[in-house]
């Protein structure tokens, strides 16, 4: 999620109409852009946490229940950025931009069913690689 | 038609429209021009169109139209087809349209594909977004691909799985011959989702859970993966700063959580790897404090020995000492959980949880206070208190109002002596006086009250900081009638403890007129400084100024307060006989910690005297008595429940009249606006009963009815009419049930119309135990001083099988002699 409220992208496992989803982001949103550095990366938000990290420009947030161990999770959102870094060399939002499918394979490589699926980042990349051979 | 633009071809342009409107209507255009090439049925570009449509999606613009085309795509053979397809599967369709049923058999054929990626794909999808008929439909192809040798497919297999089963958890059984083998395969990535899958397994369903204890022997099976993941060298592919696979490990420490919950022998097993894996992890990174942390949780959840409990509280300890401020607060969130079992270990680090209160992060801050107020006992008290007092004056408002009740609650339990008790309150009030909850303010009375020799200390310092400041409106009425009570002690300066101040009786009338002029002084205060004055009357000589006051407030715009002059004028003239009598010392008001008519001040039922095992039953009348006035209907004051209510102070006042009986003041309308008349239940009630038996061995004949029979609820009315008072009737009520499960959380409230007056005492119990085998009885009075027939609503409400129900009925049929 961009600074200024552009999505980049968004992944459901949980069924929502569609406005309501537009309000979850706004929700999400606002509460977690007014937090600066000295805030921890955990907030609280109806009967669910968030959990949030900063880099550069962007927001990655993942919403889980309040029974989940916030600091795995906030190493899963590392894992992932760092995948994304390999993948793309470097990542830059204009990639994540140009190549959402391809972030969104990402996703589904890493995260399935709401639940973390492979953590290994050399594994992660050598079934991306094979997928873009089939295109 | 000219071949549709490619995908980066529209990215790049849309984003180099400057407003919304251009960037609308270069979409608009481009949908139409995908619209078109849909009704075409154009093959080769369909792919291209769905993934510009997709992105159009993603921006927040409708794109309902390309779901039928998304369909189409997956239908094909092309690998990108079906990619596109998938995603786009996944980010238009939701269960709710009938459209997604269609993908049922696209998804049954490519779950049996050859290509392992075509298979994944379906499954991913399929893990995403199905819904409860196509998990039911695809379940068997779903356990099917869990058995297959492939990791890569097995992995998304079992997550797939475990949607499945929270979609339709009675496919649970279906998956269990596929996870026996699960924890033998040597692939971290299988090893993690297999671990997902058992968990979710046991968390649903607890027959799963004690099926994996005792047969599978899954603990050790666990302790030994652990084991080796911690023991083993370096491993490239799953480490994370050092530490082999932390996700799976913390995956594991929680399956072990599950299993070892209430169960010793699991627990036992488990100790030596826990503290193991306690003492070797590395704390330098966010990553060991992971686990640890999940250890932690591990420890306190299970049966653990007291040594491994000391061992996670000391880890919690550390934390707190950690400079990351997500250490910090996890440290404190756990610890809050654990402060009620392992009070003494958390007590040690009672220094650096202080310290957390002054850390500039607002949750932290939240947390430090809470467990503050948890650690707060007789030993510490003193020490506590100042450092609690200093985050008082330097906090945010949001926290004034919850540290205010916390001071108020720890300073009442643990006070060392009335002096330092009523200093405290001062100290409160003075600071942080405006976010001080309402209803505290009659607590504080009667506190005041009760501390007899204190009178006069307390009446002077209040009086005192009246003196400084009357903008703080909880402040202002605590003195204000302190000051009518106890004004003679103010100005014959009989103070022992401080030196005493020389007032004289125009001085403090000056003050308390002063209030009632006074902009910051809102109508409830006015009523408090009001009603002081001419408690004053009889404490102090000058007599006639006090009248003059009086009767120029006898025409006073603002209602209560017109009439609460009119009334005294009255007293004046007609009934000056009476006055002294009327406005004599109050008496001292005892917290009952039964359900006791005196007291007028517990009608919010704060958890003040939570030591007392009555506390229940405070609370609940407290509830029944708020619950009855929504239930009457018609009243004007709001929610009632546990919140301030802006009448309350008032009526502290007004009690007064309220307190010494139906006198009928003449010359002032009907009773004060408040409804607290009938909370308060008035003294007739008391005076017949308070020192009755309660059952009489009258009213013999009156035959018993059945209020309520529904959902195998029975609740039976039994009545008796107490002798010296022919206008009450006792009614006792007996609930029972005969369905096969208990209901618990069970309360009973009752409303009668406004002629007659009701009165709850406290249940037997709150669980209705299950097939008749008990019964709850509880005892209600009701007066019935104008003869009329009784009616009453009930409200029920109890929890049945985990779910909370509640019902109103009306009670019409009451047998004639119960209230003739």
């Amino acid at each position: 999620m961009h600074v200024t409220l552009l999505t980049r992208l968004a992944k459901w496992y949980m069924q929502f109409d569609d406005d309501e989803k537009q309000k979850l982001i706004e929700e999400v949103h606002a509460v977690v852009t007014v937090r600066d550095a000295k805030h921890t990366n955990f907030v609280e938000f109806r009967n669910f946490k968030i959990i949030y990290r900063r880099y550069a420009g962007l927001y990655f947030c993942i919403c889980v229940d309040v029974t989940d161990n916030n600091l795995a999770y906030l190493e899963g959102i590392h894992n992932f950025v760092e995948v994304l870094n390999e993948y793309f060399h470097n990542v830059c939002e204009l990639d994540l931009v140009f190549n959402f499918y391809k972030v969104y394979t990402v996703v589904d490589e890493m995260f399935l069913a709401g639940e973390i699926r492979e953590t290994s980042q050399t594994k992660v990349l050598k079934q991306l690689l094979m997928l873009q051979s089939l295109e | 038609m000219p071949a549709p633009i490619r995908l980066r071809e529209l990215i790049r342009t849309i984003r180099t429209a400057r407003t919304q409107a251009e960037e609308r209507e270069m979409i608009q255009k481009e949908c139409a021009a995908i619209r078109s090439s849909f009704r075409e049925e154009d093959n080769t570009y369909r792919c291209r169109n769905v993934a510009k449509l997709l992105y159009m999606h993603m921006l927040g613009y409708p794109a309902h139209f390309g779901q039928l085309e998304c369909l189409k795509l997956i239908a094909s053979q092309k690998f990108t087809d079906k990619r596109i397809g998938y995603l786009g599967a996944m980010l238009l369709l939701d269960e709710r349209q009938d459209v997604h049923l269609l993908m049922t058999n696209c998804i049954k054929n490519d779950l049996n594909h050859s290509t392992q990626y075509v298979q994944g794909l379906a499954l991913c999808t399929l893990g995403c977004m199905g819904s409860s008929e196509m998990c039911r439909d695809l379940a068997g192809e779903v356990e099917k691909l869990l058995k297959t040798s492939n990791s890569y497919l097995r992995k998304k297999a079992a997550l797939c799985a475990v949607h499945v089963i929270r979609k339709v958890p009675e496919l649970m059984e279906m998956f269990l011959p596929a996870t026996k083998n699960l924890l033998s395969e040597k692939n971290h990535g299988v090893l993690h989702t297999s671990v997902v899958l058992l968990t979710e397994m046991c968390e649903r369903s607890p027959d799963m859970l004690t099926h994996f204890r005792k047969n599978e022997k899954l603990v050790p099976q666990l302790v030994r993966i652990l084991k080796n993941l911690i023991m083993s060298g370096y491993s490239p592919e799953h480490d994370v700063s050092g530490i082999s696979d932390p996700f799976l490990q913390v995956r594991i420490l929680r399956l072990l959580r599950i299993l070892g919950k209430s169960d010793d022998d699991s627990s036992e097993a488990m100790n030596d790897i826990l503290a193991q894996v306690a003492t070797n992890t590395e704390t330098s990174k966010n990553v060991g404090n992971a686990i640890l942390y999940e250890t932690v949780l591990t420890i306190m959840d299970i049966k653990s020995e007291s040594g491994l409990r000391v061992l996670a509280i000391n880890i919690l300890g550390r934390f707190l000492l950690n400079n990351d401020k997500n250490i910090r607060y996890v440290a404190l969130t756990s610890l809050l959980k654990t402060v009620q079992t392992d009070h003494n270990a958390v007590q040690r680090h009672r220094s650096t949880i202080v310290d957390c209160l002054k850390d500039l992060d607002v949750s932290i801050k939240r947390r430090a206070m809470e467990l503050s107020f948890a650690l707060v006992n007789g030993n510490n008290i003193r020490g506590m208190m100042k450092e609690l007092l200093y985050f008082l004056d330097s906090c945010d408002p949001e926290f004034k109002a919850d540290c205010a009740s916390g001071v108020f609650l720890a300073a009442e339990k643990y006070a060392p002596s009335k002096r330092w008790h009523i200093d405290t309150i001062m100290r409160v009030l003075t600071t942080a006086g405006s976010y001080v909850r309402d209803d505290s303010v009659p607590n504080l009375i009667q506190l005041i009250t009760n501390s007899v020799e204190m009178h006069a200390y307390t009446v002077q310092r209040l009086y005192k900081a009246l003196l400084d400041d009357i903008s703080q409106q909880p402040l202002v009425q605590v003195a204000s009638w302190c000051i009518g009570e106890y004004g003679d002690l103010l100005v014959s300066g009989q103070c022992e403890e401080e030196e005493p101040i020389q007032v004289t009786e125009d001085e403090v009338l000056d003050v308390l007129e002063g209030l009632l002029v006074s902009n910051l002084s809102t109508p409830v205060t006015r009523g408090y400084s009001l009603t002081a004055i001419m408690k004053l009357s009889t404490r102090f000589s000058s007599v006639n100024r006090i009248k003059k006051v009086v009767s120029i407030y006898g025409s006073s715009i603002d209602v209560e307060l017109q009439q609460r002059a009119v009334e005294y004028n009255a007293l004046f003239k007609k009934y000056d006989h009476m006055r002294p009598a009327l406005l004599e010392r109050m008496p001292i008001m005892e917290k009952t910690a039964t359900n006791g008519p005196t007291e007028i001040v517990q009608t919010n039922g704060e958890t003040e005297s939570s030591d007392s095992k009555h506390m229940p039953s405070i609370a609940q009348p407290a509830n029944q008595a708020n619950d009855l006035l929504d239930l009457l209907g018609g009243h004007d004051v709001g929610p009632v429940i546990q919140t301030a209510l802006p009448t309350k102070p008032a009526s502290a006042g007004g009690e007064l009249l309220d307190l010494l009986g139906d006198l009928s003041l003449s010359g002032g309308p009907a009773p004060s606006p408040t409804p607290s008349v009938t909370i308060s239940q008035p003294p007739f009630l008391l005076d017949g009963l308070s020192s009755q038996p309660l059952f009489n061995d009258t009213a013999a004949g009156i035959p018993p009815m059945t209020a309520y029979n529904k959902n195998g609820l029975k609740i039976e009315f039994t009545f008796e009419r107490s002798n010296p008072n022919p206008n009450i009737s006792v009614i006792t009520i007996h609930a029972s049930n005969t369905t096969e499960a208990d209901m618990t959380d069970f309360v009973f409230q009752a409303a009668v119309p406004k002629t007659f007056q009701l009165q709850l005492l406290s249940p037997s119990s709150n669980v209705v135990p299950a097939l008749n085998q008990g019964n709850i009885t509880q005892v209600i009075r009701v007066l019935n001083p104008q003869k009329q027939q009784l009616r009453m609503r009930i409200k029920l409400t109890y929890t049945y099988k985990g779910a909370p129900v509640q019902d109103l009925a009306e009670v019409n049929n009451f047998p004639p002699q119960s209230w003739q």
